[in-house]
């Protein structure tokens, strides 16, 4: 398998030299190795069109078995939250529950409400599933492992998800029905105000960074852990705190559930879907999770760079796996620990908070770049020491606060 | 002309952004005109990527279908309560459209005459780099600062009227 990567299977496009990896493929390594009978007739173009579309297959047969483990662990985490043991009863420890579920829901009725809009109705869900794996296309899950390594990677990423709210407006008017409307409006504002802070903290590490490259910000932290881009300088720490909350408000999860709020809106935007068109909203709502944990991965926590420098441990695709896995976690533990949010509350943390902490963010980058003109030693040093310090005063007082309030009294 | 994959996508794409163009004018519903306006701007970031401005073609995404589109759609389903309405067109605006739409066919016909050759860029030994780096510092130079600066000013103004125009009326 190794052997296949270090072919340059999945080296990469650079709008530089307007070579193409998949046309280089085809001829340095399938071409010699055809018999040569067949050789002479072998087109180049169509060549490059088959690796292409195998490239992509792998990723559309890849990525919808991540629902598939993530929903399982979602429901298992939220079960240990709750003092139960989850689904139990379909293969050992209820492992196969998920396929279970997926089978059913596969034969389920396609039922298109008569009132709605039809084809919107039916092209909504492609859009949003579309958007969700057009994604995984710019993130390096590895050292060879990036379909494409585009100049504009990262800002690449922000145009495609933020497409996915077109798709969602589209599911939520074409169903004709209050809820799915109500929630359809409700996740467009949502998406569309927390992608000013998310823009704006990937702005601080772009600048730090100086490329727009997933390739280049992974490259620029393979000194270990302390030259992982959340310990470069103190505002990029408060930077992926501020991008995680957003992240978890772009993917629609608690406590940024509002579009899909149960109490409130039956299901939100995909209230009228039923059966396998329900499944996909369900598979891109897994597959965005995964691929902002990703995101945030590579930009904030050194991608497959491992943590120690000049060893591979936690590097590589299983580091990679892990640490993106992490960061999922943590989003499972905060939904099933944290109320939902109302909307003032909601946008009143973005546009209140978030933004002017975004900027300020971003002016401090500007600074902290032209005192320490490179990143030495000296700069992470004293970064890692006022993070430490801001960490242990953060936690006294929030000590100090808590121990004031008085013990709630029994009724 | 020779066919190869690259001619191939760009039919795809100017198909992609013509028949949808159409369909915007065309089409009764005004939410899918909407959608259909979202996969015109999508055939036209594909052509920028052609013409090698990455960049621009990532923007265009980000601001017309991410933002601006959202926002129309928006305000069709907020304020709209018939969807499918009849456009009548009078003589005099049949009239007056005719001949704007008339006076810029003639231009880009002309634009289009007097383009010596059909080649592709990159045959021709310039080298095409990505834009990003030349794009921020054509901006942030002496040689489009002004404008981009006074651009940035009318945004702000924007942004304020709206919010004013928006604001509840305070009583005191």
């Amino acid at each position: 398998m190794s052997d296949f990567f270090s072919d340059g299977f999945f080296k990469n496009i650079n709008l530089q030299d307007s070579s193409n990896w998949a046309t280089d493929f085809v001829q340095d390594v399938i071409i010699p190795r055809l018999p040569e009978a067949v050789a002479g007739h072998f087109s180049v173009e169509l060549g490059t069109v088959i690796v292409m579309l195998v490239c992509a297959g792998i990723f559309v047969a890849v990525v919808p078995l991540l629902p598939l483990v993530l929903v399982l662990a979602e429901r298992k985490v939220a079960a240990r939250f709750q003092n139960r043991t989850g689904p139990m009863r379909v293969g050992p420890w209820g492992t196969l529950q998920t396929l279970a579920d997926g089978l059913k829901l596969i034969f389920k009725e396609d039922f298109i409400p008569p009132q709605g809009d039809k084809v919107l109705f039916l092209l909504a869900p492609y859009v949003i599933f579309a958007c969700s794996f057009a994604v995984f296309a710019a993130i390096p899950f590895g050292q060879d492992i990036l379909v494409s390594d585009f100049n504009i990677g990262i800002f690449y990423i922000m145009a495609i998800s933020s497409v996915i709210v077109m798709g969602v407006i589209m599911a939520g008017w074409s169903s004709n029905s209050k809820w799915s409307l109500l929630g359809s409006l409700r996740s467009a504002a949502q998406i569309v105000s927390y992608e000013i802070p998310l823009g704006l903290s990937i702005l601080t590490i772009v600048m730090l960074v100086g490329s727009l490259s997933m390739r280049e910000i992974v490259a620029s932290q393979d000194g270990g852990i302390f030259t992982w881009i959340i310990f470069r300088s103190p505002f990029t720490f408060i930077a992926f705190f501020i991008f995680f909350i957003s992240a978890i408000a772009e993917v629609n999860r608690t406590p940024f559930d509002l579009p899909e709020a149960e109490s409130e809106i039956v299901a939100g935007f995909h209230t009228e879907y039923s059966g396998m068109r329900f499944a996909l909203f369900f598979i891109a709502e897994y597959a965005n999770m995964f691929a902002v944990s990703a995101i945030g991965v590579t930009l904030f926590l050194g991608g497959w760079q491992g943590v120690l420098p000049g060893y591979d441990f936690l590097g590589g695709l299983p580091g990679f796996v892990i640490k993106t896995l992490g960061l999922v976690f943590l989003m499972m533990w905060l939904r099933w620990t944290l109320p939902r949010l109302r909307v003032d509350q909601l946008m009143n943390l973005c546009w209140k908070y978030f933004i002017p902490i975004s900027f300020f963010n971003i002016l401090g980058t500007g600074i902290w770049g032209l005192i320490f003109k490179e990143d030495d030693v000296w700069s992470i040093g004293i970064s890692c020491a006022i993070i430490y310090i801001a960490l242990i005063s953060a936690y006294a007082i929030a000590g100090r606060n808590l121990a004031r309030r008085p013990e709630p009294q029994p009724s | 002309m020779e066919f190869t994959l690259k001619t191939f996508i760009f039919y795809g794409f100017a198909l992609m952004t013509i028949a949808s163009a159409l369909a915007v004018v065309t089409v009764r519903n005004i939410v899918h005109a909407a959608f259909a306006l979202m996969v015109t701007l999508f055939g036209v970031a594909g052509l920028y990527v052609f013409l090698q401005a990455d960049f621009l073609a990532a923007t265009q995404v980000i601001v017309y279908v991410g933002g601006i589109l959202v926002l129309i759609l928006f305000g069709v389903m907020m304020t709209s309560g018939r969807l499918e309405m009849r456009i009548h067109i009078e003589r005099g605006q049949l009239l007056l459209g005719g001949g704007i739409s008339l006076a810029l066919l003639m231009l880009l016909l002309t634009v289009i005459a007097n383009t010596p050759i059909w080649k592709n860029l990159t045959d021709d030994g310039t080298q095409l780099a990505p834009t990003t780096e030349r794009i921020g510092q054509l901006i942030l130079n002496e040689k489009f600062l002004l404008p981009f600066e006074v651009v940035s000013v009318l945004l702000l103004v924007a942004l304020i009227g709206a919010a004013l125009i928006s604001r509840k009326e305070v009583r005191d």
